[in-house]
């Protein structure tokens, strides 16, 4: 196992994993509502606390998996309970675990049935979304992959909005009829390279056709995740009727999961085939960047908007993915990263204004600057995010990613520019309604401004927006050398 | 001779009579099924003793054969036969005058499996499969007449009809193997048959026999009595019929097919073709079915063809792989009929409207139910999804890619159905529907079948281990 390091004598990914599934399996025995609220609270906090030992323990000079376990599983098999962490997983783990926290204070007065359930739920998703980012073997990988699907139905189909069995049902189905066709894949490696150990399959001698159907096989799964046009039509839905934690961990960790499988996999695992599939990729995330930001400008609900938003941004991202440069890759890493911390924040400040107007319709919410100054001020900082304005954290991410665009091709590059106008029309006009409107504003006099658990919440992300917007460097450290490594690997791959 | 490698059977066997002797009293519903309870456990108690002292051994001149693989189907069939007892014992839709005989015929029927499973002579299988069945032909009728319904006897003349025409195939068939053989022992038919793999007549007597397992696999062609009998047969019998049965046909198969040929292209073709039309038609038509038993019946089609990915290898590995995978198909069945039972307030079907709102009404209930949905559809942790990785690898490692792409298609065709059982559940709203009681033996059986479906999907390699020492220890 010469590609794990352990730092440390701990296991603290097993802990970061196994502590929120504990909690669950204690928080039906608590007392009361409040007791399951502030529970879940605590938990996820001390995750959140224990996960930043993660990033002071990181050693950002060598491309191996740090803070490395492993136990055998199914030996027979050669299937082992392997974890690790390395330069591209850390932020997107780090991310996960401080985000939980703020789901748990924006569901705290908007979840009002069932909710114990409610928090096993979410303990549960932060188990399964930390176990994939963690897993190093594929099995494990898996298992995480799909056991997530269950609580985030749950979670769309009892807490959701009117039209939550739809949303949900189409959500499962989706996802799942994209991810059944991996195992296959995964099995095939398996029985090339006789391990499931994520590492050990990369750089494997596969035969070329091997590589090509073992990537449209991961493809399929990972793009119904990120999600790439056109296979995108589920998040709308699930993003509409989701409850506002369920929006924000589709938004900032679901949605990564997909991207993440083709930066751990797809790239490394099969070189010929992303070589082969490549040019079809760059061009649905074009088309997705475009599509993406004219339906947005469209849309009249503004759950939608950032919905459709999602899929421009993930088509940034993807984009810079299969750029294959180290420019292009380190961008979309850091856009991931923006993403979640971005769309995150604006799926809860609509969450906001749902709990006071019960609409997320810009017609009802307009000219509320004058009442909710805070609200407002926080709202234009993310939307600024957003639309990759200088000195908050999407342009340092998005300036990346259209570098490394322009070094591939610069007429593709150039496709990508009206994406660019887009997202600031549409976020600007979400802008100009919400705070200032027209002159038939509805009365909004009665709304009030935010609370100091919604200060609370909404505080650390637009505290991140700005550090990353200003001061990348140490966020982009830690995965110089692991995307070099990755780019490495794929020149190594490619015949020459 | 060696009594105490007998002693499931022998557990069983006295069990029955004592329950016959209590049948022939008036209203002992109650005392018969504490004695098959008690008996059945100590069947399950044996078995235990029995896989984990690895007691082997040759009996009745060497037509019934105790190994380890032999004693692991008997443990999982008399753990079936327990679970069945223990959660079902109030048998709401069996007239009280024949509730003892109804546990007579449990008992006759779980022995009737167990023979099965350490059979290797043709003569023994046959009457052991015939004591099982026979069992079950009288069970499916024994449920509560509605006014202006019969619809138990319907299925009950279905069951007897295909059944009946289903062993005349298999004895046809032995017919040929004997005939081809001049043996009826396993050992000796095999090395024979070995050496005239070619002849036309090997393979039809093969075709034939496995037909008639088939029919209790209810794998495709032989499946068309399922949906039938397990929506006319009482929800007790239904939850015995839908896995236990079909543990003892897989062994039976494994067991045939270690005389087969494992080169021979033309079986493994015919195996082929069953799975893939058996996990079609049985999860396409699951997909509109109303009643829940119906659709769990269709369903079961659709695992039979999952199990065949393994036996279609002809290798120990994807022996191994089916038998995990049976033993948690049982598991998993078992778990959702316990849930079907319960809801079930005077032993009437269940349709899976009925079901809205459960999770108000039972939470338990709702949650074992929705676990074991999730574990048939294949959907990790459960033992569901591991036992189908486990399938495919095996099937893969073939050379089957084609049939393991069908049947990960077929996984994502088969959630759908699984998924509304969910959704009605826990996104309808219960209505005026009344609350369902889950009594407390019957919470702690289900609270044990979800740990088991969860244990062997999260902690499977020594199950595993186990199924694939038992397939290679099998020995002609």
């Amino acid at each position: 196992m010469d590609f794990l390091t352990t730092n440390g004598s701990w296991p603290i990914l097993s802990v970061l994993i196994f502590l929120p599934l504990c909690g669950a399996l204690v928080l039906p025995l608590l007392p009361g509502d409040r007791g399951a609220r502030v529970w879940t609270l605590i938990v996820t906090f001390v995750n959140a606390g224990l996960s930043l030992k993660l990033y002071t323990g990181f050693d950002a000079s060598t491309a191996k998996y740090q803070f490395g376990e492993t136990v055998p599983w199914i030996p027979s098999l050669n299937i082992n309970y392997t974890l690790g962490v390395d330069g591209i997983s850390l932020l997107l783990v780090l991310m996960t675990t401080l985000i939980m926290p703020l789901c748990v204070l924006c569901s705290w007065r908007a979840v009002s049935s069932r909710v114990k359930s409610f928090f096993v739920c979410i303990l549960l998703m932060e188990t399964s979304m930390l176990g994939v980012f963690m897993a190093l073997d594929f099995v494990l990988f898996y298992v995480f992959w799909e056991a997530m699907l269950i609580p985030m139905f749950l979670l769309i189909g009892v807490w959701g909005g009117p039209r939550k069995v739809y949303a949900s049902v189409k959500f499962f189905l989706y996802t799942l009829a994209g991810s059944v066709l991996l195992p296959v894949a995964i099995i095939a490696l398996y029985l090339h390279a006789h391990t499931f150990s994520i590492p050990e399959l990369m750089g494997q001698p596969y035969s070329a056709m091997l590589q090509n159907w073992v990537f449209l096989a991961f493809f399929l799964a990972f793009a119904i995740k990120v999600p790439m046009f056109p296979f995108h039509t589920w998040l709308p839905a699930a993003h509409v009727e989701a409850p506002t934690a369920g929006s924000v961990l589709l938004a900032s960790v679901l949605l990564k999961m997909g991207a993440y499988g083709f930066l751990r996999f797809c790239l490394p695992m099969t070189p010929v085939g992303v070589e082969t599939f490549g040019p079809f990729v760059l061009a649905l995330s074009v088309v997705g960047i475009i599509y993406g930001g004219l339906t947005a400008l469209a849309q009249s609900d503004m759950k939608r908007l950032v919905a459709y938003s999602s899929v421009a941004h993930m088509g940034f991202v993807t984009l810079g993915i299969f750029v294959l440069n180290p420019r292009g890759i380190e961008g979309a890493i850091l856009q991931m990263v923006n993403h979640g911390i971005t769309t995150g924040a604006l799926f809860l400040c609509v969450g906001m204004i749902y709990e006071r107007t019960h609409s997320r319709e810009l017609a009802t919410a307009t000219g509320i600057g004058r009442v909710m100054p805070v609200y407002v001020t926080l709202l234009a900082l993310f939307g600024l995010s957003s639309m990759a304005f200088p000195g908050t954290n999407s342009f340092v991410g998005e300036f990346l990613v259209l570098a490394g665009s322009f070094a591939f091709s610069t007429k593709m590059a150039a496709l990508t520019i009206p994406g660019v106008v887009l997202s600031a029309a549409y976020m600007l006009r979400m802008l100009q309604r919400v705070i200032w409107g027209g002159t038939d504003n509805p009365d909004t006099s009665h709304l009030t401004d935010l609370n100091w658990r919604e200060i609370v919440t909404l505080a650390p992300l637009a505290a991140f927006v700005l550090w990353i917007g200003l001061a990348p460097t140490p966020f982009m450290d830690v995965f110089h050398v692991s995307v070099a490594h990755l780019i490495e690997q794929v020149r190594a791959g490619l015949p020459l | 001779m060696n009594l105490y490698l007998l002693s499931p059977e022998l557990a069983l066997i006295h069990g029955a009579l004592l329950v016959f002797g209590i049948s022939l009293f008036e209203g002992r519903g109650r005392m018969a099924a504490r004695v098959a309870a008690l008996f059945a456990l100590s069947a399950v108690v044996a078995s235990a003793v029995s896989v984990m002292n690895g007691w082997q051994g040759d009996l009745f001149y060497g037509a019934y054969r105790v190994d380890l693989f032999s004693q692991l189907f008997k443990l999982v069939i008399t753990l079936g036969a327990a679970a069945v007892i223990l959660f079902g014992r109030e048998l709401k839709d069996i007239h009280e005058s024949v509730r003892p005989e109804y546990f007579l015929f449990l008992l006759l029927g779980t022995l009737g499996l167990v023979i099965l499973v350490s059979s290797v002579e043709l003569i023994t299988l046959f009457v052991a499969l015939e004591l099982s069945s026979y069992a079950l032909y009288l069970m499916v009728p024994l449920r509560r007449e509605r006014p202006g319904l019969r619809v138990q006897m319907e299925s009950a003349a279905k069951y007897v009809m295909f059944g009946v025409a289903a062993t005349g195939i298999l004895l046809f068939g032995m017919s040929y193997l004997f005939g081809l053989t001049g043996s009826t022992y396993f050992s000796e038919i095999a090395p024979a048959l070995a050496a005239r793999w070619s002849d036309p007549a090997a393979i039809l007597g093969v075709a034939m026999v496995l037909a008639g397992l088939f029919f209790k696999l209810a794998a495709f062609p032989m499946h068309i009595w399922t949906p039938d009998v397990y929506q006319g047969a009482s929800n007790e019998t239904t939850a015995f019929i839908a896995g236990v049965p079909k543990a003892g046909a897989i062994a039976v198969i494994i067991r045939f097919l270690l005389c087969a040929d494992p080169s021979d292209g033309t079986l493994a073709m015919t195996l082929t073709v069953v799975a893939v039309a058996s996990m079609f038609f049985g999860n396409l038509a699951a997909l509109v079915q109303k009643d829940i038993k119906r659709m769990l019946g269709y369903s079961s089609i659709a695992h039979a063809g999952y199990v065949l990915l393994g036996l279609v290898t002809l290798k120990a590995a994807g022996y191994a792989a089916a038998v995990f995978y049976i033993f948690g198909f049982v598991v998993m069945g078992l778990a959702a009929f316990l849930v079907i039972c319960q809801v079930s307030r005077d032993g009437e079907n269940v349709l899976i409207e009925d079901l809205s709102g459960l999770h108000t009404r039972a939470p338990l209930a709702a949650f074992v139910l929705g676990s074991s949905m999730f574990a048939l559809a294949g959907i990790p942790p459960f033992v569901g999804f591991t036992g189908k990785f486990v399938l495919m690898t095996e099937a893969l490692r073939s050379g089957y890619t084609l049939l393991v792409v069908l049947a990960a298609v077929n996984t994502a065709i088969g959630i759908y159905y699984y998924l509304s059982v969910v959704r009605v559940m826990y996104f309808a709203e219960a209505g005026d529907r009344p609350a369902v009681r889950m009594d407390a033996v019957a919470s702690v059986v289900g609270v044990v079948l979800l740990l088991t479906v969860l244990a062997m999907g999260v902690l499977p390699s020594r199950l595993l281990e186990a199924a694939l020492t038992a397939v290679r220890g099998v020995t002609l």
